[in-house]
């Protein structure tokens, strides 16, 4: 091998490292205005004739890890945790398993969030700005690990016993009953 | 008042620009002396007869005596100006911070947030305990005690004219204590990097006679002035009924989140948003609207208020004294 194709190989080695420097997501602080929109969810089973084929909704904030970590933030801080536990569930239902009163996709976790749900989950209509309610929607669903691994959070700021969410296992979604009322 | 730990305002301050003193006049000196002997020696150097046929093997013992002891005093001096710094250093931090005042009338619990100051005046009369934000009013003359609290990531506590620097750490409890000795406005801030609206995460220490600061405390600790005109009540609705309740706390209001700054006394603040705006109308409402474009990043969404919604909220936020 000549001396200017092992320099060749050399620089193309070195090259590769400053893939490592390549942006990940370029973080996004001015968000649209919220506007409080609601998406197009069925809460019920029954339909006169065929059920209606609802237009499958995509949420930014699934994609963006800075999103996930900011509805991690919001969790807190808004109190979610006060009634879900960090996710483990009490006084609301769990949101770390694979059980789903209300839909596990984005627009149905958006739905109960604004609208709030039946037996105490409270609706946040204007007081969460859309935005937010999206993270917390893409944070909800990280939970079960539901989000691609290096989008969803790494890191617990305080002792915690459960795995972070980027190390949940993928759980199958399915649908069960709401509890009796 | 110029932001700088070279003219300082305070006891704690004192001693440290002592040791700058000290320490920069020395090291002065020092500079110019070692750059005296190397010019000298390089004119030494030339005056020598340039070549020598026989090279001597032993050289001149006179002159060999000469340069042993003038390199022995040059490291005694040495060792000496280190051990006077050494000791001058250790004095400093001693008087900085073991030094602490035993019986202070004053104490107040910090906790750096990203990115602004939670200030809580603690008293062992639980209604003299009120909460206030990046803007510190402290008596003249009596030394305050500050516990430093870490909200979220490591910050740092500094007010150059008053003290040195201490770090607010999460999960661990830091004490620090500052002295003014003359009324006056000193601006500081945050010395740790913590993100990205570190350069905008300053207060204010506000320091002032006893009586003033006596009248401001009291003021302090009454609940939440309620709206008196029609447009501050519609303010008040506003901001019961939308975004601004999950995060602020109005006392005397069912607003009682601790997430943002506590908004009671926020007409009678002299800044917004951690010192980096005046407080005023403009400012309120523009902050209000879309504080993103102000501080880029700052935990504070953006508001689809209208405007109408807005200035009543403003009115509001500035009737609150």
């Amino acid at each position: 091998m000549s001396r200017s194709t092992l320099f060749c190989a050399f620089l193309g080695f070195f090259l590769c490292f400053l893939v490592a420097s390549c942006k990940r997501e370029q973080r996004q602080f001015s968000a649209p205005p919220p506007t409080f929109k609601s998406y197009d969810v069925t809460l019920s089973d029954i339909h006169p004739g065929l059920a209606g084929t609802p237009q499958p909704v995509q949420n930014v904030s699934d994609q963006r890890a800075y999103d996930t970590n900011e509805g991690k933030r919001l969790f807190m801080q808004y109190n979610c945790s006060g009634c879900h536990f960090n996710g483990g569930g009490g006084i609301g239902p769990p949101l770390m398993d694979e059980k789903w009163i209300y839909g596990d996709k984005p627009e149905q976790i958006y739905s109960t969030i604004v609208e709030g749900r039946p037996n105490g989950m409270p609706s946040f209509r204007q007081k969460i700005p859309d935005n937010q309610v999206q993270e917390l929607a893409a944070y909800v669903r990280s939970m079960s690990g539901q989000l691609r691994k290096d989008v969803a959070p790494t890191r617990n700021d305080t002792m915690n016993a459960r795995r972070s969410e980027q190390r949940t296992e993928r759980k199958t979604p399915q649908q069960t009953t709401a509890p009796p009322q | 008042m110029i932001q700088s730990a070279l003219s300082p305002a305070g006891p704690n301050a004192g001693s440290i620009s002592r040791l700058w003193w000290l320490m920069f006049i020395v090291c002065s000196i020092v500079f110019f002396v070692v750059l005296i002997a190397l010019l000298l020696s390089l004119r030494r150097r030339t005056a020598e007869p340039v070549s020598e046929l026989t090279p001597t093997i032993e050289p001149p013992r006179e002159q060999e005596r000469r340069r042993r002891n003038v390199v022995i005093s040059a490291v005694t001096v040495t060792v000496v100006i280190l051990f006077v710094f050494l000791i001058a250093s250790y004095r400093t931090g001693r008087a900085i911070s073991s030094n602490r005042p035993d019986k202070t009338g004053l104490s107040i619990d910090l906790t750096g947030h990203q990115w602004w100051w939670e200030v809580r005046y603690s008293d062992v009369d639980a209604s003299n305990i009120f909460t206030t934000a990046n803007e510190i009013h402290i008596p003249v003359g009596v030394p305050v005690v500050f516990t430093l609290h870490g909200g979220d990531v490591i910050h740092s506590f500094w007010v150059p004219n008053l003290a040195g620097k201490k770090d607010l750490i999460p999960g661990k409890v830091n004490v620090i204590w500052l002295q003014a000795d003359k009324p006056g406005v000193y601006r500081g801030q945050c010395a740790e990097y913590c993100g990205l609206q570190h350069a905008k995460m300053a207060l204010w220490v506000i320091a002032e006679p006893q009586e003033q600061f006596n009248a401001w405390r009291q003021d302090q600790t009454r609940t939440s002035v309620p709206p008196s005109t029609d447009a501050q009540k519609r303010g008040q609705q506003v901001f019961m009924s939308s975004t601004c309740v999950m995060c602020h706390a109005i006392n005397g209001t069912p607003a009682g989140s601790n997430v943002g700054p506590n908004l009671t006394h926020i007409g009678s603040r002299n800044t917004i948003a951690a010192a980096t705006l005046q407080n005023t109308r403009e400012h309120l409402a523009q902050w209000i609207r879309d504080s993103q474009s102000v501080k880029p990043g700052n935990k504070m969404p953006q508001h689809n208020l209208s405007d109408a919604d807005l200035q009543a909220v403003v009115d509001y936020l500035q009737s609150l004294k």
